[in-house]
């Protein structure tokens, strides 16, 4: 389903070019779950970003289905992203106007794939009923992640792609957190690309690859 | 279409609906920032279209009068001796075969209003004539010219009399035929057959004028000719421009009120910049949110763009009603002044137009979009992966100030490139525009400047957070504190000018007016009656007549005066420049005087001559003095009687004015009173008519006054708005001062330090910049608009007023925003630090 193939970004800096991605090559089939790990600067944000389509690659392909990302649009790659991704960031981003019920129903909305059977299924597993009419700033970091799974996975997504998704919580909630994450995940049957520095989350999922100064190893 | 374009169609509309949702739901849980977008887009709309309904009612009213007797400046046949002449002449003009028609206008009182009446042959009007396509049609002829006949009067005026149609008021002992409404007249005129304005006006068999048709060049030869051989040269040509060179005349006072007007809706657009500024800088996570989740920037900008045009709708209607109340407000003041300045009637109920409603949403669409296309844009290029920075915005800010400084200078440039051109008023307002605006534009940078050099010297570490907080909150505040400056130095520059007016107006009528008595009579007869009276009075020391007429220099209006020589002009009469024995000249007959608008609208000065065209052709009179004639919009020119009966026998009796005791003038009223029956206006103190002309003064600048307090009152509110959106976006930089054993009170009231310090030190550079400003005004605007220069008189204690009021203004609108900050909890605070995670 996802194919990267020789992948490389740099950013300019005032010291000259700097290489984050240098030739990534990586498959994610249907329904399966990778855990990209590294260091802090290894480069693993920037991948995601890319196959998130927010930012293009300077070489390099991107495969999702049979869209090559690159070639797309702007508007393009916002239908993608609509239709297809589900994002989970660490800082949640949740939309502080609107109360838990919208800020869950919100990108399933847009996307037209609004069901609220499945929006049921999703409050009552993440525990969210009692909140749904509180707006985020009123929501503890592990109510707020839950917010913004619920909201990732309400439009029933091809790919899942999360960044620490627990990486702003404690070691408790992050757990909990990301228990309901991996069995919504496979109720869902989509895929998964997350983002993570901790070796016990990443063994949770299928498979684990390693960036390091950009390149997998 | 097919159904996959259906479908995608309905999959863009859905977007659009979901995003709108979320795009709104912002304003929901800020209704305070929405509150303060509405007001100043409300305002804004409100000021300028106030200013404009105005406007246009009043070029409505000129257009209507302007265009009576024709489309254009219609001919008429005047006569060469007096106001009026013989109807005979009239019906030897139709024997001979010419197609005039007759006019008898004056002026009458009904109801305590002092109307035009003008007397009319519906049968012989030429076609095209708006007063022919009054009087024709819905078969109104008959009753037009048949007992009892009809009165035609403007919808308006009807009404502003307090009367109904189908009324008949008495006039001088007669009653008026029927009035009769109808919608085209112009205000303040009165239309009625020839036969009954002359009973009315106490002038049987005279006539005033004869209109004629549009001629070719042999029916215009023939006509000379005719008039050279049979009338004796009893009438003349003229062309009927008097209408035209109102509207031509009361331009600068429109454009004036325009600037005005401008003014307020730049500076209610402060408002919107600013409150949509802070609006774009919140939403910008939530942004990013959208396009992460699929919302593109083109479906992003067309939301917000969207949003904006139902804030529009609503805020532009809602400031459309506002603009209908301040005119509807203003419009007895501009009436009123329009009427003292111009002798022009206004129609005192407003009458707004499709085209006002539509404009004036147009303009709050416009405005709207300029206050909020730096977000705009900085939304359509908004990086998708940014980390905001809790100092983005100062930084935004810093960088703004860089541009706004070169934008300063491009404007300062602007203005010396209008100076130097010296092209008129436009190029003055932009010469204005360019110093104000530059200046405003300057204004965070000075503050920044100051607050910094104060942040440097100061030797506490709760000093050197002091000054260095304000320098962040500066950037938060500086487009208030901008609407502040132009606000404060408007209100100090108008002031400046309209006090100096005040006391050069004053100074001047009061050597002007020199006479005792001022007596105007109703016709010759009674004047020559009056002339003999007086000699009998042996109180009367002098009995000065003044006669006038107008003509054309240039193509402007010029009134023509002659003055007997006498003492009292020579004592009295202020002069800006003269020559030596420049009255004694004048007695001579070889020289004139010239008022100080004609000279420079002329460019002539001291010394040169200027040839009147009079009936023995050119008169050429050398300038020997120029004289201050404030108020008067016409050109003046004096001479001696003598010269102007002989060159100008049309020319009219105007007042006399009477030398006597002081002691014994209010007996001499009240004889002229009794034995000519004389009303209040036709005879009149000293006192009476210094008080009445500084009456039609201070009137004149009601208007202005009221848009300066408008304009302080939206600076005020931007302010407040300004304080009260900051409030919240302030607590992460001042939660961590409480932290360090501030209390939430002393940290309130260092905020109110802040905000007063502010406005303080803006409220003082808007001195220098108003003193700038009512510069401008005294020595480029009103030379252009009016062609009189006045002395610049400096007010001290109007500063003083001004820089309070700036103070009691920020002190107002911080109380809300410092009680919320005082009364914030703890826990409120402490989230700061948790979101801080």
């Amino acid at each position: 389903m996802l194919t990267i193939e020789t992948l490389n970004k740099q950013y300019p800096t005032p010291q000259g070019p700097l290489t984050v991605l240098r030739d990534i090559n990586l498959t994610l089939g249907a329904g399966s779950s990778l855990a990209l790990m590294g260091e802090s600067g290894s480069g693993k944000s920037t991948l995601l970003h890319l196959v998130a389509a927010l930012d293009t690659p300077d070489t390099g392909k991107i495969h999702f289905q049979t869209q090559e990302l690159s070639r797309l649009s702007e508007s393009d790659r916002a239908d993608y992203r609509r239709r297809h991704l589900g994002l989970v960031f660490q800082q949640f981003n949740l939309i502080p106007s609107l109360r838990v019920r919208d800020n869950l129903a919100f990108q399933a909305r847009i996307a037209g794939r609004f069901d609220p059977q499945w929006q049921q299924t999703l409050i009552k597993h993440l525990g969210l009923s009692a909140l749904l009419d509180r707006y985020p700033e009123q929501l503890s970091g592990g109510q707020q992640q839950r917010v913004a799974i619920g909201r990732a996975l309400a439009g029933k997504p091809d790919l899942v792609l999360a960044d620490e998704p627990t990486g702003s919580l404690d070691e408790k909630s992050g757990d909990q957190v990301m228990a309901l994450f991996l069995d919504l995940i496979q109720e869902t049957q989509c895929s998964l690309l997350m983002v993570t520095h901790s070796t016990r989350l990443a063994s949770q999922l299928q498979q684990q690859v390693h960036l390091v100064a950009g390149s997998l190893t | 279409m097919n159904h996959s374009a259906i479908s995608r169609a309905r999959q863009r509309l859905n977007l659009l609906r979901w995003l709108l949702q979320t795009l709104s739901s912002h304003w929901l849980r800020h209704p305070v920032q929405l509150a303060t977008l509405f007001t100043g887009l409300m305002l804004a709309t409100a000021l300028w279209s106030g200013i404009q309904a105005l406007n246009t009612q009043a070029r409505s009213s000129y257009d209507r009068a302007a265009t009576l007797f024709g489309s254009d400046a219609t001919e008429r046949l005047i006569s060469t001796q007096g106001q009026t002449f013989p109807q005979q002449l009239y019906i030897e003009l139709r024997r001979g075969g010419f197609r005039v028609s007759p006019l008898l206008e004056g002026r009458i009182r009904v109801m305590q209003q002092n109307l035009q009446l003008i007397g009319i042959d519906p049968v012989t009007l030429p076609g095209d004539t708006r007063i022919a396509s009054v009087s024709s049609g819905q078969g109104s002829l008959n009753q037009f010219l048949t007992p009892p006949g009809q009165t035609y009067i403007a919808p308006e005026t009807l009404q502003e009399l307090g009367l109904a149609a189908g009324d008949q008021p008495l006039v001088a002992a007669h009653h008026l035929p029927p009035l009769t409404e109808r919608a085209g007249l112009p205000p303040g005129l009165l239309v009625v057959d020839i036969g009954v304005a002359q009973t009315l006006l106490g002038q049987p068999d005279l006539l005033s004028a004869l209109l004629i048709p549009e001629l070719s060049d042999d029916e215009r030869e023939r006509l000379t000719q005719y008039i050279k051989h049979s009338t004796k040269e009893e009438l003349r040509v003229a062309s009927s421009d008097e209408e035209a060179d109102l509207a031509r005349l009361t331009d600068s006072f429109h454009l004036n009120l325009t600037a005005l007007g401008l003014l307020a809706f730049v500076v209610g657009l402060f408002i919107v910049h600013a409150a949509m500024g802070i609006a774009f800088e919140q939403r910008r996570s939530l942004f990013r949110t959208l396009c992460a989740c699929g919302v593109s920037r083109g479906v992003l900008i067309l939301g917000l763009l969207l949003e904006l045009l139902l804030l529009v709708l609503l805020a532009g209607a809602a400031g459309m009603i506002g603009g209908y109340l301040i005119a509807a407000w203003l419009l007895p003041d501009v009436a009123a002044s329009l009427r003292g300045l111009y002798g022009a009637s206004i129609a005192g109920q407003l009458q707004l137009s499709l085209w006002w409603w539509l404009s004036g949403l147009g303009i709050c669409l416009l405005g709207a979009l300029i206050a909020s296309a730096q977000g705009l844009l900085q939304s359509y290029r908004l990086p998708l992966l940014s980390i905001a920075q809790p100092d983005a915005w100062l930084q935004r800010q810093q960088s703004l100030h860089r541009k706004q400084g070169v934008i300063a200078l491009l404007l300062l440039l602007a203005a010396l490139i209008a100076w130097q051109s010296q092209a008129g008023l436009i190029a003055g307002f932009i010469m204005l525009a360019g110093l104000m605006l530059c200046i405003t534009l300057l204004l965070p940078v000075l503050l920044g400047a100051l607050l910094q050099l104060a942040e440097r010297r100061s030797r506490s570490a709760f000093m050197f957070w002091f000054w260095a907080d304000t320098r962040q909150q500066l950037s938060g505040l500086s487009l208030a504190l901008m609407a502040l400056l132009l606000a404060l130095s408007a209100n100090i520059g108008v002031g400046t000018m309209v006090e100096g007016f005040r006391q050069t107006f004053t100074g001047w009528i009061d050597q002007r007016l020199a006479s005792e008595v001022y007596l105007r009579a109703e016709n010759e007869t009674q004047a020559l009656a009056m002339v003999e009276w007086l000699e009998q009075r042996p109180e009367v020391e002098a009995a000065l007549p003044g006669w006038s007429t107008e003509i054309q220099l240039q193509g402007w209006p010029v009134q023509l005066q002659g003055y007997r020589d006498h003492a009292t002009y020579r004592d009295n009469w202020p002069l800006l420049q003269r020559s030596d024995d420049a009255w004694t000249q004048l007695a001579q007959g070889s020289s004139a005087m010239i008022s100080e608008q004609l000279a420079r609208r002329l460019s002539l000065s001291l010394g040169d001559e200027v040839r009147l065209p009079g009936i023995q052709g050119d008169l050429p009179l050398r300038l020997v003095a120029i004289y201050p004639d404030y108020g008067n919009p016409k050109g003046q020119i004096i001479l001696n009687l003598s010269l102007l009966k002989a060159h100008w026998p049309e020319a009219q009796r105007g007042s006399f004015g009477i030398r006597l005791d002081p002691q014994a003038a209010p007996q001499l009223i009240s004889d002229l009173q009794a034995s000519f029956n004389l009303n209040a206006s036709q005879v009149m103190d000293q006192a009476s008519l210094k008080s009445w002309s500084t009456a039609i003064f201070e009137r004149t600048f009601t208007a202005t006054s009221a848009m300066n307090g408008l304009t302080l009152g939206v600076a005020g509110i931007a302010l407040f708005s300004s304080l009260i959106s900051l409030a919240s976006s302030r607590l992460p930089q001042l939660a961590p001062v409480w932290a360090l054993g501030i209390t939430r009170r002393q940290l309130a009231l260092v905020e109110l330090l802040k905000t007063l310090l502010l406005a303080g030190l803006t409220a003082l550079i808007a001195i220098p910049l108003g003193l700038l400003l009512a510069w401008c005004l005294v020595s480029v605007i009103n030379v252009q608009a009016f062609g009189w220069r006045l002395p610049l008189h400096l007010f001290p204690l109007q500063w003083l007023q001004l820089f309070l009021m700036a103070i009691i203004t920020a002190l107002l609108a911080s109380i809300w925003p410092v009680m919320k900050l005082a009364r914030t909890s703890p826990a409120t605070l402490l989230r700061v630090f948790a979101d801080e995670r």
